[in-house]
């Protein structure tokens, strides 16, 4: 079964709060999505007459669940007229949704261990691999608060900004320690552009492979605006796409 | 059934050019694109010649009820849209309009030399929002660089052409009619409008291209206005296209003087918005009629 062509309205079911963020729970008897996969949301009432009159496009977001057993969920965190629309929704309000969308991440092929790293709100792909696949995960975040996005994974590592909560610094301190010390593992991140970048360069550094989830603006996710691109050493690439998890590698 | 420049066409409502690839949509939606494919005929993104990047990143800023790109006409060249982009296209069922740009009567006369022989192509669209390497003149926004144009072209083609008009012009109507007298079959309107957007820390502009082109609800008013003024001078059809999202913004277009619409901007928002508009639109005849 593929996903289903044009958008379609689905339900919230449930909105709560796991420290800064706000989980979205909806109706959609869909496909489920791979790890990594996103959905592009916009609500179907008040979206747009926010901030600078926006918002106007759909927001590309990574599915937290979408087991195929009639429910998805997302993990959203406010930080513009698009997110400040979706974090208000409550039980009842409905969603445009088109998606699964993109290429997720891939399991590891052989004996090789899953290493899971990122943070913020670009949690949720690593929730989804682990619950597939397993793995260790380190995960970065600004403060406390944030951190208790945490609690979406098994047994994380932390790091956060302010010290407030495990290792005070950023995850890729984390990711220093455990590549000395076992290498062979293959890296799935997701978080920032910045961390991103820095697993990238770390991952190059240690001889380590790595599959990123990356993020970009997008106008339509399915490849049709070519707006979301990202260069790689084969040119350009559509994130929607030909990602949004790339391998460490391709990118530049 | 409607007929354009001689082609069939099942509903008036068909793509803006660069606003749906269908070999992407494929992939992400399989069959089901096929057997619901929302526009009446395929419009291509730009082809060049030599093929081409685009722009650098960023390239989107989301406006007031629209956007601005400045994505950059990014495409694999004439030579792999023959050999590997046809083939796919037309299996889609809908007649294909090849969209294509040169930055010269020769550039453009070497695209539509490629195009001539192939059965696939049912019409040429010309993308003349650019400038004249020899002249620096904007093709498009000049008259007479597009009579010249039309001149050099008209005789390299038995397939109808289409000129897609830009809005960024002082007068839309005199560029139309120099289409017209050119021989174009058809003019299709408006492309994007000119416009920018700062970097929201400083810094200068936001986007990759440096300035880019609006499109969306942000401005319908203005496609109405440029469609009605075109529809006024010209006799050949019209395409009209800007911020439609809706059946009513579709007829609105029709009774100002639009054969047929395109849909670009509202496809992003919602992929099979095509299929809805043309819906609405044929919801909004029957009840005329009733």
């Amino acid at each position: 079964m593929a996903t289903p062509f044009g958008r379609r309205i689905c339900v919230v079911l449930t909105r709560s709060e796991v420290g800064a963020y706000v989980v979205l729970e909806l109706a959609d008897d869909c496909v489920p999505a791979q790890p990594g996969q996103f959905y592009m949301l916009a609500a179907v009432e008040r979206w747009g007459g926010g901030d600078a009159e926006r918002p106007f496009l759909a927001r590309a977001i990574s599915a937290l669940r979408a087991r195929g057993d009639g429910r998805i969920a997302f993990l959203l965190e406010d930080v513009g007229p698009g997110t400040a629309r979706l974090c208000e929704l409550v039980a009842d309000d409905r969603v445009y949704v088109v998606g699964p969308l993109g290429k997720g991440f891939v399991a590891p092929a052989d004996a090789r261990e899953p290493l899971l790293v990122g943070g913020g709100v670009g949690i949720p792909p690593l929730a989804m691999f682990q619950e597939r696949w397993g793995g260790r995960a380190l995960l970065g975040f600004r403060d406390a608060h944030h951190a208790e996005g945490a609690s979406l994974l098994t047994e994380a590592e932390l790091a956060t900004d302010d010290g407030s909560v495990g290792h005070h610094g950023f995850v890729t301190d984390l990711l220093d320690r455990v590549l000395a010390e076992q290498p062979d593992v293959v890296v799935y991140g997701c978080g920032p552009p910045a961390m991103l970048e820095a697993l990238r360069v770390q991952a190059g550094r240690y001889g380590v492979a790595a599959q990123l989830c990356l993020e970009a603006p997008m106008a339509c996710g399915f490849g049709a605006c070519y707006g979301c691109v990202v260069a790689t050493v084969e040119g350009y690439k559509r994130v929607c796409v030909d990602g949004p998890v790339l391998d460490a590698a391709v990118l530049v | 059934m409607i007929e354009f420049c001689g082609i069939e066409l099942a509903h008036p409502v068909i793509n803006g050019s660069g606003c749906f690839d269908v070999l992407a949509a494929r992939q992400c939606f399989g069959a089901e694109l096929s057997e619901h494919f929302p526009f009446s005929a395929y419009v291509s993104k730009t082809v060049t010649l030599a093929p081409c990047d685009g722009n650098p990143p960023p390239r989107l800023w989301e406006s007031a009820a629209g956007m601005i790109n400045s994505i950059g006409l990014p495409n694999p060249g004439i030579e792999c849209y023959l050999a590997e982009h046809l083939g796919e296209y037309a299996t889609l069922g809908v007649p294909l309009i090849t969209n294509v740009m040169g930055s010269s009567a020769e550039e453009f006369g070497e695209l539509l030399r490629r195009l001539d022989d192939r059965a696939e192509v049912a019409a040429i669209e010309l993308n003349v929002s650019c400038p004249n390497v020899a002249t620096g003149l904007d093709i498009g926004a000049d008259p007479r660089e597009l009579r010249s144009l039309l001149d050099a072209l008209r005789p390299l083609t038995r397939k109808p052409l289409i000129v897609k008009l830009t809005p960024n012009t002082a007068d839309v109507a005199a560029c139309a009619s120099a289409a017209e007298d050119g021989g174009a079959d058809a003019v299709s309107l408006i492309n994007t409008l000119s416009a920018m957007a700062l970097a929201p820390a400083g810094g200068g502009p936001w986007l990759g291209g440096g300035s880019g082109g609006m499109s969306g609800p942000a401005i319908r008013a203005v496609a109405l206005a440029q469609v009605a003024k075109v529809a006024a001078r010209v006799q050949i059809p019209i395409v009209g296209m800007g911020g439609i999202s809706s059946g009513r913004d579709a007829a609105a277009l029709l009774e100002v003087g639009a054969q047929l619409v395109a849909v670009g901007t509202e496809s992003f928002r919602d992929p099979a918005a095509g299929r809805r508009i043309a819906a609405e639109l044929a919801g909004l005849f029957t009840e005329n009629a009733e």
